[in-house]
């Protein structure tokens, strides 16, 4: 195709999308509910998987010594856990110390545990990095093992739910987009074959001229493209609000400090232009897998 | 240059409409093809720019062999051919100059090339001044001579019309056919299947009689030769 040709099947393009009224505004209808439910997904998805490998890479292995065992053995159980595979770094830290960082951690109210300084209840723990967050379970197993260990813990329990659940989230999230976009897909290429069957005699009468399939194609592709575009407006529009209100107000009321939501700026414009994409692809397919039977005239 | 050899056309549904022709058409002729109704003139016609397709036999266009020609090469073909039509086949919602153009436009025409040569064709088939009209608002006549502007748009070596003026009353038949002669004396082969005993009997061409999906006569200068 040559270049001068493209101006006239957008010009073309864009006039179908103005001469079939209501089957223009039933399309982006269809392209706008299924981007709106796409976008919250995906929004919820974006976050919910940047939260678990947040979570992933603070996962470590916290060793608690028995207060019987003497310096050397303590030293000696540290070099047997540095020889663990997937071990990436191996930290003591002595009762004093955790006790001090569990009254940091609460505030006013650990002030309580200021009592506890005489008899301190704690016991000293190595602080075990694993190289990857997955390994933490078999260097837990190994390590109980060892001598002088009084208990492991790594947050098995979360972690694990935590884990799961990303995975159901994650496979149940994907599942309804890729269905919601064949279902707008259908929808966009139906309504479009409605108007395509008062197009049929001219599909004929344009081959009968000697219009190539893809000459009759082009304009289909652009009017897909636009509808698209256009259904795609109201979608990024509302999540943009609707992120920046959750991101920057409800922010501040509720004190998320679990839950870190992904930065505004460069989120919503990489989510904008997802939606975009989606959004240009259900037009394409459905406007272009419309003309198809009719192009064998 | 037209060349048609043991040509023979069954339909699907079992019915067959040419039963073996063997012709030959020169460039720059101007052929009537008459005959009953159901006698194949439409078939011969629609064979020669491959709205059919021959179920045996050889068809040359300018040394194209139409038979085994390839699906993809049918509308390079068609755009060397220009048809036209009793039911004129205009697209309805496009304007007068819109319908021409668009057949400049298959050819990737350049645009300012399309809107001289549209205004040309126009000029010739006299509808210069009803260019922004749509075809509803035409008269039979001028909706015939859009189609046959749209035709000979991009110069096309051969004309084929199948009844051109088979719904049109006599005198603006005769506006056609006087607009038809002007193409044939630039050079361009016309084959016209028709009815119009008045015009055939008149303006003296070959004639190509069609009977039975055979061709029964062929003369030059000849007559229309049917009562009705
Ligand atoms: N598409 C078709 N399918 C089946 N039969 C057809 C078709 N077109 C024409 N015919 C049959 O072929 C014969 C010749 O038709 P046609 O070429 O249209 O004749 P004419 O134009 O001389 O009236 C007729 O019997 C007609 O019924
Ligand atoms: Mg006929």
């Amino acid at each position: 195709m040559k270049f001068r040709t493209t101006g006239r099947h957008v010009k073309e393009g864009s006039k179908s999308v103005f001469r079939n009224g209501w089957m223009t505004v039933s399309a982006i209808g269809a392209t706008t509910t299924t981007l709106l439910l796409v976008g919250v997904f995906l929004a919820v998805m974006l976050n919910l998987n940047e939260f678990a490998s947040s979570i992933e890479e603070d996962i470590e292995v916290r060793v608690f010594i028995e207060n019987t065992a003497n310096e050397q053995q303590v030293d000696q159980l540290g070099e047997k856990m540095e020889s663990i595979d997937n071990v990436a770094s191996v930290e003591y830290s002595s009762k004093e110390e955790e006790l001090e960082g569990l009254v940091d951690s609460l505030g006013d109210q650990g002030q309580a545990f200021e009592l506890f300084e005489q008899t301190n209840p704690l016991n000293d723990v190595y602080i075990i990095d694993p190289t990857r967050p997955t390994a933490a379970d078999s260097i837990a197993s190994e390590v109980n093992n060892l001598n002088h260990v009084y208990e492991v813990d790594y947050g098995e329990e979360i972690v694990q739910r935590i884990f799961t659940f990303n995975d159901y989230a994650r496979t149940i999230g994907l599942a309804l987009i890729i269905g919601l976009v064949f279902t707008a897909i259908f929808l966009i290429s139906n309504t479009v074959r409605i108007t395509i069957l008062a197009r049929k005699k001219e599909i004929g009468i344009m081959k009968l001229v000697g219009a190539t399939n893809s000459f009759i194609r082009w304009p289909f592709f652009i009017e897909g493209m636009l509808l698209g575009l256009l259904g795609s407006v109201i979608p990024i529009a509302a999540l943009a609000g609707g992120y920046y209100y959750l991101y920057y107000y409800l922010r501040d009321s509720i004190n998320f400090d679990f839950v870190q939501l992904l930065p505004f700026n460069p989120f919503i414009w990489q989510l904008s232009a997802l939606i975009l994409a989606i959004g240009v692809f259900i037009g394409i397919w459905g406007s272009v897998m419309s003309v198809r039977k009719f192009l064998k005239v | 240059m037209i060349e048609m050899q043991g040509v023979y056309k069954t339909y699907p549904n079992g019915v067959t409409a040419l039963n073996g022709l063997d012709t030959h058409i020169d460039q720059g002729e101007f052929v009537y093809v008459v005959g009953p109704s159901g006698a194949g003139k439409s078939t011969f016609i629609k064979l020669i720019f491959r709205e059919e397709k021959p179920s045996k036999g050889s068809i040359f266009i300018n040394d194209i062999d139409l038979a085994s020609m390839k699906e993809k090469r049918i509308p390079k073909l068609r755009r060397k051919v220009g048809v036209v039509y009793q039911d004129f086949r205009l697209l309805p919602r496009m304007t007068v100059y819109e319908n021409v153009a668009f057949a400049l436009e298959v050819i990737e025409e350049h645009p300012a090339n399309i809107r001289t040569r549209v205004m040309d064709v126009l000029d010739q088939v006299r509808l210069k001044n009803k260019a922004r009209f749509i075809p509803d608002e035409l008269s039979g006549g001028e909706q015939q001579r859009v189609s046959i502007a749209r035709a000979i748009a991009n110069r096309p070596r051969i004309l084929i019309a199948d009844e051109p003026t088979g719904n049109l009353d006599p005198e603006t038949s005769w506006e056609i056919m006087h607009i038809l002669e002007e193409i044939n004396a630039t050079g361009t082969t016309i084959l016209m299947a028709t009815h119009n005993r008045e015009i055939v009997n008149t303006v003296k061409k070959r004639v190509i009689a069609i009977e039975d999906g055979m061709i029964v006569r062929d003369e030059n200068r000849g007559d229309y030769g049917y009562e009705i």
